[in-house]
């Protein structure tokens, strides 16, 4: 008799486990070494309070313990750390780096390969704002994938709200807001096209509304006009100028429809590549309300790596070379 | 590597012409493809063929940049993490309810039994459309020669693809609801879609003006 274990987990053995762990270190090595210090929270929270941080919606899996209480299973590192941030280090100003390597769990689809449980290495700048915070991150997240043994990948740079702002800018009756949004999250830019034309917009707005989620590629695609939300390509070429004064700013795909599944980012989100495989390592972006709902508000970004995911991609460009 | 730099799954069976076609425009040699029903990879000319239905998986993991595929696909596997780039207009087919001529057995069965039997091979898109009508359905899941169904009395009706509706009335079924209008689309992998952001935005630009 074969003892099954839930769709979406997984055992490691040895070998992949050696390879898994050293790709993790080298991660972890390199958070620490750029002065990030890491942190532990419990994987069950009390499901009100991962609740109150907003994001991915309702917990996956949730239980009641003794007490009678719901605990929620923590569906990223992002939301506890805020936690961490608003109750622990409440009297403390000035930045604030920290690292985690540590599993969180989602509700997957019906398809398989995607996981429930899973492997997230990444780091969280708080009280940084702006586009140094950014850049510091992105730059990072960079050179760590580099130290575990990635060559090409690459990072797109966005903006997780520029899209809503554009509508609101626009005058787009509220009511279609959430289904044009809805389009864009599910990459159907057909959809997303008859809708807008539906819309009876001036072109020139029709045109940005269907063009936005096509521009990408290096800094000219932020020399776009973009009407009412050039504030936000703005911030992305302060973006641009940190990076490449960090030297990485050729490692950069600016995105201007890129959209994260989060609910928390308020400004730049990222989204980690490589080209050998279909499938994006890893992401973060800037989350600056997301600190207050636990208590004072602060400004901070991060980025979250999929351990699994990145070793995939190290294989692929090994088998590659 | 071909014209367009870009690995293209291309769906065989119906949509197969229609997609050869339209990449021969873009300078894609396809004369290896079209004289070879039997072979499934050419890396000469960037093209994988596959069923219709694994034009997205094949997609979605990057095994091809970017593919064909028709829309009644993409709405049957909404879970697939591809984007959605263009309607290339070919391949035009209306997914519909049929039933056997003459009777109304669907909507007999909804009023005296509370729900219809519905055989279908598209049982998200059948779900979907009989759950936003607020009709209780049975699906019954087939694979192929759907029309038989409810002439052997299985089914009350079905949900199905259809082109010019023949092979509906040489089975003496009827359309009673349209559902929605399915064509070929264009799709690209997420990751693609930014890496090799060019090579893409090229094959669109083209394909718009040739799809037009």
């Amino acid at each position: 008799m074969i003892h099954q274990i839930p769709a979406g987990t997984r055992d490691v053995l040895p070998d992949e486990m050696r390879e898994l762990r050293a790709i993790e270190g080298r991660l972890r090595a390199a958070f620490a070494d750029a002065g990030y210090g890491e942190v532990w929270t419990p994987t069950v929270e009390y499901e009100d309070v991962l609740a109150a941080g907003g994001g991915g919606g309702p917990a996956a899996f949730r239980m009641f313990d003794d007490q009678g209480q719901v605990l929620a299973l923590r569906a990223d590192m992002t939301v506890p750390i805020a936690r961490v941030v608003a109750t622990r280090f409440a009297g403390s100003d000035g930045p604030l780096r920290l690292c985690y390597s540590a599993h969180a769990y989602r509700a997957v689809g019906q398809r398989t390969g995607q996981q429930r449980e899973f492997l997230q290495t990444g780091i969280e700048l708080i009280g940084l704002a702006g586009a140094a915070g950014e850049a510091e991150v992105v730059a990072l997240a960079v050179e760590a994938l580099g130290a575990a043994g990635l060559a090409r990948h690459r990072v797109g740079v966005g903006d997780g709200g520029l899209y809503r702002r554009l509508l609101a800018a626009l005058e787009v009756p509220d009511d279609s807001h959430g289904e044009l949004l809805a389009c864009l999250t599910r990459r159907d830019l057909v959809a997303l096209e008859l809708r807008v034309e539906a819309l009876g917009l001036a072109a020139d707005a029709r045109d940005l509304l269907v063009e936005l989620p096509q521009l990408r590629g290096g800094p000219e695609v932020l020399d776009r006009g973009v009407g009412p939300a050039g504030d936000a390509l703005d911030r992305l070429r302060e973006l641009h100028g940190e990076l490449e004064a960090r030297g990485i700013a050729d490692r950069a795909i600016f995105d201007l429809g890129l959209v994260r599944d989060l609910g928390y980012y308020t400004g730049a989100v990222f989204e980690l590549y490589d080209p050998a495989v279909g499938f994006a390592l890893g992401g973060g972006g800037r989350y600056d309300e997301l600190i207050g709902r636990f208590g004072s508000p602060r400004p901070a970004c991060g980025i979250a790596l999929d351990v699994q995911r990145v070793h995939i991609a190290q294989t692929a460009e090994e088998q590659q070379r | 590597m071909n014209a367009t730099g870009l690995t293209i799954a291309v769906p065989r069976g119906a949509l197969m012409g229609g997609t050869l076609d339209l990449l021969d425009r873009l300078g894609v040699d396809t004369a290896e493809v079209r004289a070879n029903d039997r072979k499934l990879l050419f890396e000469e000319a960037g093209i994988v063929t596959v069923r219709p239905s694994d034009v997205p998986t094949y997609v979605e993991h990057g095994a091809a940049d970017i593919g064909v595929t028709g829309k009644d696909v993409l709405l049957e596997s909404p879970e697939r993490e591809v984007y959605e780039l263009l309607d290339l207009g070919y391949g035009r087919c209306d997914m519909v309810v049929a039933r056997r001529s003459g009777d109304d057995a669907i909507g007999e069965s909804l009023r005296r039994l509370g729900r219809a039997r519905i055989a279908t091979k598209y049982t998200r898109i059948a779900g979907a459309h009989f759950a936003a009508t607020g009709r209780q359905v049975e699906l019954v899941a087939v694979k192929g020669a759907v029309e038989l169904a409810p002439l052997t009395g299985m089914v009350d009706g079905i949900v199905d693809l259809t082109a010019t509706g023949r092979t509906l009335a040489e089975n003496g079924l009827e359309v009673v609801e349209s559902i929605v209008t399915c064509t070929a689309r264009l799709i690209a992998n997420p990751v693609a879609h930014k890496l090799k952001a060019a090579e893409i935005d090229a094959v669109v630009g083209a394909l718009r003006e040739v799809a037009r």
